[in-house]
């Protein structure tokens, strides 16, 4: 087994004149959890199309397990282990939580009972055990994250990629979640996660990506990052670092 | 998993009906409404549980009637290889444009208006090659012989067209119970999530338009042999198009039972108006019309979708129509 699941290698992207993801470099231990962090806008749902398939990089490579992954279509890299989930919940609304976990659940069960049976498991280890037979059309902004989170395992994935699943809760509700994440590590899942809680950031990921304007500015420790002046910069405006450590704000 | 008990249920009490009554008013009515029923159930895997809407289903219908009629007229072949032929001809018509279009990443009235316009191209074609008769059409020589799929009595027919409609009704089910019709139904309601769980989009859409181009095909063919007559209007003229979209949607897309449901209401509704309206020419029409608008925005799961709400004792309107979705 490859040391880094994931390896991103100078990937490039535009959309018109606009640089969204600029020579982007990174790998991703395996086993672990890595946030990519960043201000809105700086390109990490991109990123993560690019990783999952759904956009063409402009540049550069994406490897999987050692793998050349650049070129193939998303089910091709979901079928590798490659799972994603939605910053905006996409579910079935038509189906059931249950139906909507199965479509994963079928990648490697053929019979639609195996399936089905396997969604259940699925779904009470997500905690939608309650909610199986609800539309999904019906669940709460949790409830939808839940089911981004559970469609995405039942496709048994190596790598998950966690669009934001923490945005739109509520400070109970993800402390609820932060265990369930942590949990699937525990399982030999390797995580890449964006997200703006950065108490979530700092409880689950051992690495640190910082994403700014496309860039790749900082890495390393949740409190490394922190204390880095130019991800205080990318967040908060040239010049706030300085600003900062001279004690010298305004309000 | 779906039972399969009531197909053989419904398939079992319309076989009787020839023993009830011998009218061949009636029989022509029921023939005609199968006809509809399956070509509709064509569309109804491919639009219902897929949400392609193709407008134009014309092209698998039109291109079946043709085959078996062509096969018979210009080069002798018997009937019933016709009918295989035309079932596997239009498979194959529908194989070509679903994989033009869906490999071309063409999605919702894209999709439809391509499709249209597949079915108008062969329209206009047939209505100037000459091998499919061009403008007279292509007259099917009588040959009262069951042998030829022709027979004096329209009660065989009637028992064939049933057959036909009830092998539509298990295939839906089969591929409602199976792995194929989950992923069918996932790309429906959101066909980018459908990606991201390992699905490959375009096979599965591929072979969907292609059964279900052949079960409209197997419609064409019927029809070809039953009225013993086609030309490029009745093969690949929008009517066929339009009512084979139009049964499962009134009927309920995406259920099992809707085609056969729908092409009842419509075929019926068709009748009457014109009962209702006698000379009047066109009057029929508007009065269709205006009773279709009406079942479409009381009942926008149609009729399956209209019964299952009673039964559940909610409104209809508690859910939107499948696919509503799709922007």
């Amino acid at each position: 087994m490859a040391e880094s699941l994931l390896v991103v290698e100078n990937v490039s992207k535009h959309f018109g004149g606009l640089l969204a993801i600029d020579s982007a470099s990174f790998e991703i231990k395996t086993g672990a959890i890595t946030a990519l962090i960043g201000p809105n806008g700086a390109g990490k749902t991109t990123l993560f199309s690019i990783i999952s398939g759904f956009l063409a990089a402009d540049g550069g490579r994406v490897f999987y397990n050692g793998v050349e992954v650049s070129a193939e279509s998303p089910h091709q890299r979901a079928r590798r282990g490659i799972a994603r989930t939605f910053q905006i919940a996409q579910p079935f609304a038509g189906l059931t939580v249950r139906e909507n976990i199965a479509v994963g659940s079928h990648l490697w069960q053929r019979s639609r009972a195996a399936a089905l049976k396997a969604a259940d498991e699925v779904a009470v280890s997500a905690g939608l055990g309650a909610q199986l037979h609800a539309p999904a059309a019906t669940l709460t902004v949790a409830g939808s994250k839940r089911l981004e989170l559970a469609r995405a395992l039942a496709i048994a994935p190596r790598l998950l990629l966690l669009d934001e699943v923490l945005a739109g809760l509520n400070p109970s509700e993800i402390r609820d979640m932060v265990p369930v994440v942590r949990e699937l590590t525990v399982r030999g899942m390797t995580i890449l996660m964006t997200e703006h809680v950065m108490q979530a950031v700092t409880a689950l990921a051992e690495h640190v990506l910082v994403l700014a304007h496309g860039k790749i500015i900082a890495r390393g420790t949740a409190q490394q990052v922190a204390a880095d002046p130019l991800v205080v910069e990318a967040y908060l405006g040239a010049g706030a670092a300085a600003r900062i450590i001279g004690g010298s704000t305004h309000a | 998993m779906k039972p399969y008990w009531p197909i053989f249920v419904v398939v079992a009490l319309l076989a009787t009906v020839p023993f009830v009554t011998a009218s061949n008013v009636i029989l022509n009515f029921l023939i005609t409404t199968l006809l509809i029923a399956l070509a509709g159930q064509g569309w109804n895997l491919l639009g219902g549980y897929g949400g392609q809407y193709s407008f134009g289903h014309a092209a698998f219908f039109g291109t079946a009637a043709y085959t078996t009629a062509i096969l018979q007229v210009q080069y002798g072949i018997n009937a019933w290889l016709g009918l295989i032929a035309g079932i596997f001809a239009g498979a194959l018509v529908g194989a070509v444009i679903g994989a033009l279009c869906f490999r071309s990443g063409l999605r919702g009235s894209y999709f439809s208006l391509v499709t249209l316009a597949f079915a108008e191209v062969l329209r206009i074609l047939s209505s100037v090659a000459p091998i499919t008769g061009a403008g007279v059409g292509t007259l099917i020589k009588l040959d009262l012989r069951p042998e030829a799929f022709q027979f004096q009595s329209r009660v065989p027919f009637y028992w064939i067209a049933l057959a036909l409609v009830a092998v539509s009704l298990l295939i839906v089910r089969v591929a409602e119970n199976s792995r194929f019709g989950a992923y069918l139904v996932a790309i429906r309601e959101n066909e980018d999530a459908a990606g991201a769980l390992g699905i490959n989009t375009f096979a599965v859409k591929l072979v969907a338009i292609t059964v279900s181009a052949a079960i409209t095909a197997a419609a064409g063919c019927f029809y070809a042999q039953y009225f013993l007559f086609i030309d490029a209007a009745i093969a690949y003229g929008p009517w066929i198009s339009i009512d084979a979209l139009l049964a499962p949607i009134v009927g309920g897309a995406g259920t099992l039972f809707g085609s056969l449901l729908g092409a009842v209401v419509i075929k019926a509704l068709g009748e009457a108006t014109k009962l209702l309206t006698g000379d009047a020419p066109g009057l029929d029409l508007v009065i269709y019309g205006l009773v279709l608008i009406a079942v479409v925005g009381l009942a926008p799961r149609g009729v399956a979708g209209f019964i299952a709400a009673l039964f559940q004792g909610r409104s209809v309107r508690v859910f939107d129509k499948p696919g509503h979705d799709h922007g």
